[in-house]
């Protein structure tokens, strides 16, 4: 069973981190310590795919593991934002489906893209608002209001249409297709919109007031409000950051398939949640980095690539993944209970 | 009067609606017919391909009135289903009865060990129960193809086909596995102090550990029992469909079983539980499905209406609206009293 393998494997790299070689060292940077650990396992993959197979770390490689993941790495920053003020976000997958075929069906009648990539970013906006408040006024869970977003947004994607469309936009073929290569190495416009969403969302949530209003109604939504912050407008915004990131990815999508297709991203939200947590954000909210969350993609994208070097079955992936988010669930777990013993 | 406050009055009275809306909008929809001497009809093929959700949603019941939520169920089909067809197609002679039996039988101890798993991920672990069982729900899918070894497995069994499409006496064995289903979980949460318990482990898991109740034998047992449903369940999908499809067997149905138990007047939040809510629910989802048929929609565009219920029932629960109704009953002197609301709300 090399799922197995692969717990124990990765459970040794992480275990002078959890279990404390030196206490203070994980008291006090235990909330970069589950990211500390995401980068050793993306490092393990790496170096490990390396010698076994000799010709993993080349540059064609590396591009395309940032292009075959851009939707996701984009869904990633929106999702983090929801995770750390702790909600949830299911309807992630569904909202790209449905901006990705929408936006499809409007380039294919010949409306110009400065029209058609506002109104893709709009109606992921609208979905995510609707989330937004329903969580927040009516007190509605944020697992079932997401779950209204992603009923809706699947089902609007098959009223859009039932059949996949192609696209054949001369901006949106650009975004697609166009390369900009440094050597062994080639971007798109499509990943350079996925590295700059993780930028934007890194600065944002550390470097702004929102961003630190965010961490606080995580931490605490009692204090942030007895702090005087606003917790109301804060939380619909992480929703709505959330639907606006779904937008986007259906535009990355769409450009990267050249077509939107009503069944895209069928359990991309599990794959998104799986992904930022393994990025080293806490499910209860409070902590959590951007930037982790990239990293989590690459972790996910690099177990895609290797399962495919060896023409393993493609299901490996999500029982790999499972483990591995299984194993971070546990180091999270144990890393709250040390903090809240110290406390 | 007091009907209305009974908490499974709007349940029962939104099933109703929706069964009068079918009937008017398709006369042929209440039609029963009766071919050698079974029973044939849409009120017929209701009971019986409700009995996947009906297992699913009971044991969804148990788990959120834990205080939990198993998203798991889905993916525990899938492996279930593919156990039991993979142990069928391998056997030397599908057609006999030994083997089914045999196949049924560690289908559903499959789904039991997958509810072990996690009832001790959530109760001994303590990891929250969304995220517990989001790992079996992403792994379990990919178990279940690697079962079938990625192919859709297709058998033929006569003794296996009859769980979803036999008869007994005049109505379909699937209507009766689920009618026992229900009979014996209500037995054992409303005969026994079971029910009580779960319900004091969902209202308040710190009061009721420290009232002595033992919550993490109590929890644990509800993902168990979540855990066989979700198995029978996936025998009978299998069972309809004779084709182990590791993709399709389940998909979605975690979201339509937590939506028939909140339709059901159960709340997530935990506590109060109603196992008759969730067998009005489960029949209020079939029907809508019907509906949304019988109106021409494509079914793939069924979520849609799916979403407008959710919205509208979680408002329905939602305080502040209770708060508007009130305003609104006050200004037109209907005189709402806002005690029996009160006491609504808790009992929602």
């Amino acid at each position: 069973m090399s799922a197995t393998d692969t717990t124990t494997r990765s459970s040794a790299a992480a275990e002078p981190g959890a279990k404390g070689m030196i206490g203070t060292f994980t008291s006090r940077y235990a909330s970069v310590l589950p990211t500390f650990a995401a980068i050793t396992i993306l490092i393990a993959l790496l170096v490990g795919a390396e010698i076994y197979f000799g010709n993993f770390l080349t540059g064609r490689n590396m591009s395309a593991l940032l292009l075959d993941n851009a939707y996701l790495m984009v869904l990633a920053v929106g999702m983090t934002f929801v995770i750390v003020t702790a909600g949830i976000d299911l309807s992630v997958g569904s909202v790209m489906a449905f901006t990705g075929i929408f936006g499809a069906s409007l380039f294919a009648s010949g409306v110009p893209f400065v029209i058609v990539i506002p109104v893709m970013l709009l109606s992921g906006v609208a979905i995510g608002l609707l989330i937004g408040v329903l969580v927040q006024y009516f007190n509605v869970q944020p697992f079932i209001a997401s779950l209204a977003g992603l009923f809706l947004g699947r089902g609007l994607a098959y009223v859009v249409s039932l059949q996949s469309i192609r696209v054949e936009d001369p901006v949106l073929s650009w975004l697609g297709s166009t390369r900009f290569t440094l050597g062994d190495f080639y971007i798109a416009p499509t990943g350079v919109i996925a590295l700059l969403t993780v930028i934007i969302g890194a600065l944002v949530m550390h470097f702004t007031r929102f961003g630190r209003t965010v961490y606080a109604v995580g931490g605490s939504e009692q204090s942030a409000r007895l702090m005087g912050l606003n917790v109301a407008r804060t939380k619909v915004m992480v929703y709505v950051i959330s639907g606006l990131c779904g937008g986007l990815a259906g535009l990355v999508l769409t450009a990267y398939t050249g077509s939107g297709y009503p069944r895209n991203g069928i359990g991309t939200e599990l794959d998104v949640i799986a992904v930022v947590v393994i990025g080293g954000t806490l499910l209860s909210g409070g902590r959590g980095y951007v930037l982790g969350s990239m990293i989590g993609v690459f972790v996910f994208g690099t177990i895609k690539t290797i399962i495919n070097f060896m023409g393993a079955e493609q299901s490996w992936t999500h029982i790999i993944v499972g483990a591995l988010l299984l194993l971070f669930i546990v180091v999270q777990r144990a890393i709250v209970a040390r903090s809240d013993r110290s406390r | 009067m007091r009907i209305l406050r009974h908490r499974l009055f709007w349940p029962a009275a939104a099933l109703v609606t929706l069964l009068i809306v079918n009937t008017i909008a398709n006369p042929n929809f209440a039609r029963v017919t009766i071919r050698d001497g079974q029973l044939y009809g849409n009120p017929i093929t209701i009971l019986r391909d409700s009995a996947p959700l009906m297992l699913v949603a009971l044991g969804m019941t148990l788990v959120i009135a834990t205080r939990g939520i198993d998203l798991s169920v889905g993916a525990i089909m899938a492996v279930s289903g593919a156990v039991a067809l993979t142990i069928i197609d391998d056997s030397p002679n599908p057609g006999s009865v030994g083997t089914v039996v045999v196949a049924v039988i560690v289908a559903v101890l499959v789904g039991l060990v997958l509810g072990v798993w996690n009832g001790f991920l959530v109760s001994v672990i303590g990891i929250q129960p969304i995220i517990a069982t989001l790992v079996l729900m992403l792994a379990g899918r990919g178990v279940a193809l690697l079962i079938t070894g990625g192919q859709i497995t297709t058998v033929n069994s006569a003794p296996y086909k009859f769980i979803a499409s036999g008869y007994l006496i005049i109505l379909p064995i699937a209507f009766f596995i689920w009618v026992a289903a229900v009979l014996v979980v209500s037995m054992l949460e409303r005969r026994t102090a079971l029910g009580m318990l779960t319900e004091s482990v969902g209202i308040n898991p710190e009061a009721s550990r420290l009232a002595g109740v033992r919550s993490r034998g109590i929890i644990w047992s509800a993902y168990i029992a979540s855990g066989i449903l979700a198995g029978i369940a996936g025998v009978i999908y299998a069972s309809n469909t004779m084709a182990a499809d590791a993709n399709s067997a389940g998909y979605l149905i975690e979201l339509y079983a937590i939506l028939a138990v909140v339709l059901g007047g159960t709340s997530l939040m935990g506590g109060k539980f109603s196992i008759a809510g969730t067998v009005i629910g489960v029949m209020t989802v079939q029907a809508l499905e019907k509906a949304i048929l019988f109106l021409g929609v494509p079914p793939a565009q069924a979520p849609v209406f799916f979403a407008v219920v959710v919205v509208v029932v979680v408002l329905l629960q939602a305080p502040r609206v209770h708060t508007w109704g009130r305003a609104v009953g006050r200004r037109m002197g209907v005189g709402a009293k806002p005690r029996t609301d009160d006491r609504k709300e808790v009992a929602a």
